[in-house]
């Protein structure tokens, strides 16, 4: 520390100063860092793993986690697909396309869609606010165990023969055990709690990590636009998870202990059932695609080399999304026989939410207009999510209508719409994302040139199997069917359709040797190969156990591109601890410092008592008391070595 | 190259035929209310392909223009966000919010108090169709829903097992039928033909065969075919019929299925009193003929696995007067 000077900011915590400091991360370990080393890292092998807290590690279980199911949910798709390439095959029963056809659903939907956003938000929140920590390491980890229990419960029930097979949205009466007997159904409910309880636990997880540990400075309008698209899918997540979960809680309990819920007979409702699972559905759709929209502005300010177009309009544009979300889910129900009056409504906010995507594309489409665009295979995704995503977009404001709704309902145009806006909206942001970020979390690059292949087979494969799917709709070709007769003319569309998934295969195949060929290079010497502004490329690639040697102070929007040299650092931390500097939620004002518990085996222990206690509640009611028992024990023994831990200040990350 | 082109070189044209043909495609309207959807189709296709065309353009002009060094100033930036991306959007999606209620109105409005009602209840996995006057039923079918042209018919949906969805798009849009509801919608055929509809919404594991048929007719031959529905079925008139009815009332057959006129009063599956006035069996599955008929008898769960009907073990020569019985059931 050469230089040290006061700043303007107000200083509630006597011990917290600002400091300026040539780098953040000085040369060479020094003894500072050793310092930091010890107390941040996680235990040594396997165990740390399972105790870590560390939310670089957590991210990245959870994005690779996430991705394997990608991978399964593709290989199911491509299934289907061969089933379906030619009229009356029988490649797969009808019991077995029907599972899976639910399971590649609910993989997409649940296992990968919404875990891998939020393992990207957990692994670069933290860096790109400029904080050592997530704010409840103890909760992430819980979180990831869950989430795996749930894919685990999933997957043996699928490969023991007794995949759910009712869809993915497992609508009553047909998931009701007069019509489902065996455990089907109830695998795939508690597999949707123990899922949402993940979800919900990270959410609360980023929201508090993001409002309360920002790097002094980053006020709210300072914030990423990636932070801003994580903060609102977690709000999303808390206002919409609690609507499923109470869905597949009562669907469960119908099914387990005999409640009456969704039973027709006894007065039940099977609408009731529609209206809470479409209260989570559609705002699912936005939670995906939200993070995305915070990837396509990222990638598009790093390779235009300038400051996006429209950070105003940008972040009232996801704020209005997640907001508007909540009110469209009518539009999954057109064909239920509710009144025009209400449909009408439904319409028109289905039309508004488009409002706010077509001002964010203008907005990319000006900013690379100013910019000096870099065509890098990051940026070429981003391309092709405009190509993808404006169509899917387009056939979602058709099926804002509804008239024509209730002809295309139900119909492979569905299939196409959606798989254009969650392929498009999700899938090429991310995999923009994943060419991004990928330096940042393994300190290597992904070859260009295989990546470019990867995107163009991916698009081509995208559209080749997606588009005719529109006109499969559009000539009577239900969804969900496992076959079709021959003369039903849909043969040509069909197998053209199944050409196009067997590109996409392909094509993820050069994603994966990509992957692996870079991950035997030796790492980069850059920390910051594209010359991203982005708070989280001012520490090393991948960035060290306690993420930044000294906390960053930010100045200014682009906290890489427009700062003063050299950069503002923040002192006083001891170092000795877990400790992070806590600020305030508007101007991040720094307030008091908070000491963070250290690594755990009880997340993961707890993880496993709720998971196996709900899976033996498939089998038996009587299962409630010892879990719960059980579960009391720990969150006791949870909380004792917490406090424990917290005094010695030992005990790894 | 031989091996590619017949799937793929003759894919864009017949994409053209049949997305512009078929009995079940949505856009090839029938009646008023698929006309009317399919105008709107048409509509929005028009105006929405047009800003999709439009985005790409800018965008590439954009990058080019970028690429050139010419860059917009701030104002025109804004402009460009407010213009393009705000409101010409909104100007068109409200023409389609308008448009669209417009048309709804068609659809919800019910124009025709005193019409042809005909009830339809969904079932796993077929429909059963019944014609009423009054409370007493005067035609029991099933998969066929008989329709005189250019006369609105009004359908109650309703279901006794799963959520259905009935769904005839040369007719109309779909209409859920829910257990414990009654859904109402009605169709207008404007034009003698067959038009086919399938069930669209996930109903187990046969929902892929639950197809059924519009039949439309003129008016004489309708109410001809309705005069015929109300009489019980014919009686056999050789040994060989009538060893066959026997077999349908002292064997399996009779537990599930009715036949008018006898002893068979079954009532979980369809009822079989006027079977060979019927285009197909098994909902659309199979063409009515002795042969599939023969073989939906002994092996039903070949074509359609996991239905309700079981495989029924029978010899040769009492399959065959069964047959012959079911024949005659005009």
């Amino acid at each position: 520390m050469t230089e040290r000077e006061e700043t303007q900011l107000e200083l509630a915590d006597a011990e917290l100063d600002c400091v300026k400091a040539q780098a953040l991360r000085a040369p060479g370990l020094g003894e500072h860092d050793a310092q930091l080393h010890e107390v941040w890292k996680p235990r040594k092998g396997w165990v740390g793993w399972l105790m870590t807290g560390d939310h670089k590690r957590l991210g990245i279980l959870q994005i690779v986690t996430a991705f394997i199911f990608f991978l399964l949910g593709g290989l199911e798709a491509m299934l289907m697909r061969l089933q379906l390439m030619r009229a009356e095959n029988n490649l797969l029963s009808a019991d077995l396309y029907n599972q899976i056809f639910t399971t590649h659903g609910t993989t997409m939907m649940f296992l990968f869609a919404v875990p891998i956003m939020q393992g990207f938000g957990i692994y670069l929140v933290p860096l790109m606010i400029g904080t050592r920590s997530i704010a409840f390491p103890r909760l992430a980890a819980f979180a990831y165990w869950t989430y795996l229990a749930g894919g685990i419960m999933l997957y043996t029930a699928f490969f023991l023969g007794i995949g759910p097979d009712n869809g993915w949205f497992s609508y009553v009466p047909l998931a009701n055990s007069d019509f489902s007997p065996g455990k089907r159904a109830d695998y795939w409910a508690q597999m949707i709690t123990l899922t949402e309880i993940s979800s919900m636990a990270t959410a609360i997880q980023l929201i508090a990590t993001i409002f309360k540990m920002r790097a002094p400075g980053m006020s709210l309008n300072r914030m990423p636009l990636f932070v801003w698209s994580i903060l609102i899918q977690s709000f999303v997540v808390v206002f919409a998870m609690p609507a499923v979960a109470t869905a597949s809680g009562m669907l469960a309990s119908d099914r387990l202990i005999q409640t009456k819920f969704f039973q027709i007979a006894q007065n039940g409702d099977a609408i009731l059932y529609q209206h809470l699972f479409w209260y989570f559905g559609h705002p699912e759709v936005y939670l995906i695609f939200i993070p995305a929209l915070g990837i396509v502005s990222t990638i598009i300010q790093t390779f235009t080399g300038r400051s996006i177009f429209g950070y105003l309009p940008l972040v009232l544009s996801i704020v209005s999304t997640g907001f508007i979300g909540f009110g469209v889910w009518v539009h999954h129900m057109f064909a239920t026989g509710l009144p025009q009056l209400s449909q009408s409504f439904f319409t028109a906010a289905s039309l508004v939410i488009s409002i706010p995507t077509t001002v964010q594309i203008y907005c990319w489409i000006v900013s690379l207009w100013r910019g000096k665009p870099r065509f890098t295979t990051a940026l070429l995704w981003v391309l092709g999510f405009v190509q993808v995503l404006v169509m899917g977009g387009l056939t979602g404001v058709m099926l804002a209508s509804v008239p024509f709704n209730t002809q295309v309902h139900d119909t492979y145009f569905v299939v196409a719409h959606f798989h254009y806006v969650l392929i498009g909206g999700a899938v090429f942001p991310l995999f923009g994302g994943i060419y991004y970020w990928f330096p940042k979390i393994t300190g290597r690059t992904l070859g260009e040139t295989l990546g470019k292949w990867n995107f163009w087979l991916f698009l081509i494969g995208f559209n080749v199997t997606f588009f005719p799917m529109h006109i499969l709709g559009f000539i009577g070709m239900p969804r969900r069917v496992y076959t079709y007769l021959p003369q039903m003319g849909w043969d040509n569309l069909s197998l053209t359709a199944t050409i196009g998934a067997g590109i996409l295969f392909t094509s993820v195949w050069l994603f994966l040797i990509n992957a692996a060929k870079a991950l035997r290079r030796p790492v980069l010497a850059l920390d910051n190969p594209w010359h991203a502004d982005g708070l989280e490329w001012a520490t090393s690639s991948p960035p060290p156990v306690y993420n930044y040697k000294r906390l960053p102070v930010v100045e200014s929007r682009d906290p890489l591109w427009k700062r003063t040299d050299p950069m503002p650092v923040l002192t006083g931390l001891d170092e000795t601890k877990h400790e992070v500097v806590i600020t305030s939620v508007l101007d991040a004002i720094p307030s008091h410092r908070e000491h963070l518990p250290g690594a755990s085996p009880w997340p993961f222990v707890l993880a496993i008592v709720v998971s196996g206690g709900l899976w033996v509640l498939v089998y038996t009611s009587y299962a409630w008391w010892p879990s719960l028992l059980l579960i009391g024990a720990i969150i006791v023994a949870w909380y004792y070595r917490n406090s424990k831990t917290e005094r010695s200040g030992a005990g790894g990350f | 190259m031989k091996w590619i082109s017949p799937a793929l070189l003759l894919t864009p044209r017949l994409t053209l035929a049949s997305a512009l043909g078929g009995n079940q495609s949505a856009l090839n309207p029938h009646g008023p209310l698929a006309s009317r959807i399919s105008e709107l189709w048409w509509y929005m296709f028009a105006v929405l392909t047009a800003g999709y065309v439009v985005t790409l353009v800018i965008l590439f002009w954009a990058l080019r223009q970028g690429r050139r060094g010419k860059r917009p100033d701030l104002i025109k930036s804004r402009n460009v966000v407010l213009i393009w991306g705000l409101a010409i959007p909104g100007v068109v999606f409200t023409s389609v919010l308008f448009y669209s209620v417009l048309v709804g109105q068609t659809m919800s409005v019910d124009p025709y108090k005193n019409a042809l009602t005909i009830h339809i209840t969904g079932k796993q996995w077929w429909w059963q169709v019944r014609y009423l006057h009054g409370s007493d039923v005067i035609a029991d079918t099933a998969n066929e829903i008989h329709v005189p042209v250019g006369v609105p018919v009004k359908l109650k949906l309703s279901s006794t097992d799963v959520i259905h969805s009935f769904w005839a798009p040369n007719l109309s849009g779909k209409m859920d039928l829910i257990p414990g509801r009654t859904n109402e919608t009605w169709i207008r055929a404007d034009k003698e033909g067959v038009w086919r509809g399938a069930c669209a919404e996930f109903c187990g594991v046969q929902h892929a065969h639950m197809a059924f048929e519009v039949i439309a007719e003129k008016s004489d031959k309708y109410y001809q075919w309705l005069d015929w529905q109300r009489h019980p079925a014919i009686t056999p008139t050789t040994d060989q019929q009538r060893h066959g009815l026997m077999t349908f009332v002292t064997g399996p057959c009779g537990m599930c299925h009715a036949v008018r006129g006898t002893t068979a009063h079954g009532s979980a599956g369809p009822d079989l009193t006027h079977l060979a006035g019927r285009r197909t069996i098994a909902a659309g599955t199979l063409p009515n003929t002795r042969g599939h008929l023969g073989g939906w008898i002994v092996n039903a769960q070949g074509p359609k696995p996991g239905n309700y009907m079981p495989r029924l073990n029978m010899e040769p020569e009492q399959l065959d007067s069964l047959l012959s019985y079911l024949e005659i059931l005009k």
